[in-house]
């Protein structure tokens, strides 16, 4: 009952915007830095046959907790849980494929420059030979209702979607025919391909509308996100993401590169 | 003017009140709600036609002398009758017609032969079609035995009795069974949205999904398919209307 209290008046302390501690001292003195990672996304996120967290944000984590000397901790997270996660305390830095947002940055503090980015993507057959987004008029293109950029590829490009309800049933489609492409996240497309199953298939075109993705820190925390700015720059001098990328055999973002070139 | 007047209106109505048709006003959503509504027509009008007819077929091959004809009925009866339709949809368009052959389109790739439309209408026709044939049989085994003798004597053949007896008769004492099973067939329609048929849910589903209207777009669909379904129930009372004949039924 105690600790209820005093977790709640730590909650109504924290909204007041009052820094109560350093949140950079806190986890230098409990020598463990817990992230917040994605479980279910390779090659960003994802978990080892022996239950290992692995993938390029894990490995991101595990370079932050290097630098401030301490252990590092994984915390599987998922799109729905991820801000509160942060919110409560749970995890000290949440690296998990977010979206920089407006209107995330009301709630947490998200560090800035942002360290990779997303689009949308094309998934074809070797096949099909395909060189620009224009080639589309006409097309058939499966992808997932409700996915944002089914409209955008309609009127832009003028292809002709076929939505599905879920992943596995347009990768059925687009086995089967029904379609000459699969419209996804970039990113996800990337860990499509590395399975062997669908090493027919290939990501020949730029993503487009590239969403840049950040990792945030509870609100307020301003000496930690400061630390993390600084780091994150040093990434893209060295060009560390672009090694990571490599590393687990994905496509250089076009983001990744422009980062590195600003700051090399 | 019309037109505009109405379109203006909505977007009015968006900009006070945050209550978002934009199908009324969005030239892209509205043509590709027409579109949608256009092609949930046609596959309630080829699927009722087809699913009665199918239901005739059967309830006609549930009376044969042939002992395969009657089995042949009995098993599609019962495997269309007792499995769910959107397993039906997902089986015909993803299981069957990868075993059908495929034909080569202008990227070299192959492309199965039938599309979703067509399988969403063979897959509803064969769902309801199922029913209809026991639907009708309750129909024909009303008709009283003599009734048959009757047109024995007078010499009818079996095709004879079946065409000018039995189904004018079957069909009047049937009708309100089929009503119900047709209007329910309206409502499995939008289940072809699971194979990508842009019929109305289709399109609702990736209007609401951009402009985030789900409870407007709700409120249409509900509106649309009482509308398609009160046309349909109408038309069946008119034919029932047509077919009464005193002292038969009600």
């Amino acid at each position: 009952m105690k600790s209820y209290k005093i977790a709640a008046l730590t909650f109504l302390l924290g909204t007041a915007g009052i820094a109560h501690a350093d949140e950079l001292q806190d986890i230098k003195s409990a020598g463990v830095l817990i992230v917040g990672v994605k479980a279910d996304y390779p090659p960003f996120g994802s978990l080892s046959p022996t239950g290992a967290n692995i993938g390029i944000e894990p490995e991101l984590g595990a370079d932050v907790a290097k630098r401030l000397g301490v252990k590092i901790q994984y915390v599987p997270v998922v799109a729905a849980n991820r801000i509160q996660f942060l919110q409560q305390g749970k995890i000290n830095l949440l690296i998990a494929t977010m979206n920089d947002t407006p209107e995330r940055e009301k709630i947490v503090d998200i560090v800035h420059p942002d360290y990779y980015a997303s689009g949308y993507n094309l998934m074809v057959p070797k096949t099909v030979k395909i060189t620009s987004w224009a080639e589309l008029k006409g097309v058939p293109v499966c992808a997932i209702q409700g996915a944002f950029y089914n409209k955008e590829i309609a009127e832009k490009y003028g292809a002709e979607t076929v939505a599905f309800t879920g992943v596995a049933e347009a990768l059925t489609a687009l086995r089967q025919g029904r379609c000459n492409a699969f419209v996804y996240d970039d990113t996800a497309i990337e860990g499509k391909l590395q399975d062997p199953s669908w090493s027919d298939y290939d990501m020949p075109l730029a993503s487009q509308d590239a969403k840049p993705w950040g990792m945030a820190v509870k609100q307020g925390e301003t000496g930690f996100a400061d630390f993390l700015s600084k780091t994150i720059i040093d990434w893209d001098k060295t060009g560390y993401i672009l090694k990571l990328e490599t590393k687990y055999g994905i496509k250089h973002a076009a983001f990744a590169v422009q980062a590195h070139a600003k700051y090399k | 003017m019309l037109g505009s007047t109405i379109a203006g209106w909505f977007s009015h109505l968006n900009d006070t009140t945050g209550i978002n048709f934009t199908v009324f006003y969005d030239s892209y959503d509205g043509s590709r709600f027409l579109s949608g509504f256009w092609v949930t027509l046609e596959l309630c009008g080829v699927t009722i036609l087809g699913s009665v007819l199918l239901g005739v077929l059967g309830a006609w091959g549930q009376g044969s002398r042939l002992r395969w004809v009657r089995a042949l009925v009995a098993s599609y009866v019962h495997l269309f009758r007792n499995t769910p339709p959107l397993v039906q949809i997902y089986f015909f368009y993803f299981g069957l017609s990868a075993m059908l052959p495929a034909s080569k389109n202008a990227f070299g790739m192959t492309q199965p032969l039938i599309n979703g439309f067509t399988w969403a209408c063979i897959s509803l026709t064969c769902f309801a079609g199922a029913f209809n044939v026991e639907i009708f049989r309750s129909g024909i085994e009303a008709i009283p035995g003599a009734t048959l003798e009757a047109a024995e004597a007078l010499g009818f053949t079996r095709v004879q009795t079946y065409r000018h007896i039995v189904l004018p008769l079957g069909l009047r004492i049937c009708l309100p069974a089929l009503t119900n099973n047709l209007v329910n067939l309206v409502k499995t329609t939008p289940l072809a949205y699971a194979i990508a048929v842009p019929e109305l849910l289709y399109v609702s589903n990736q209007i609401w999904s951009d402009s985030e209207n789900v409870p407007e777009m709700m409120i249409l669909l509900f509106i649309i398919y009482i509308a398609l379904v009160g046309v349909l129930v109408f038309a069946m009372h008119l034919w029932a209307r047509a077919l009464r004949r005193p002292g038969l039924g009600t």
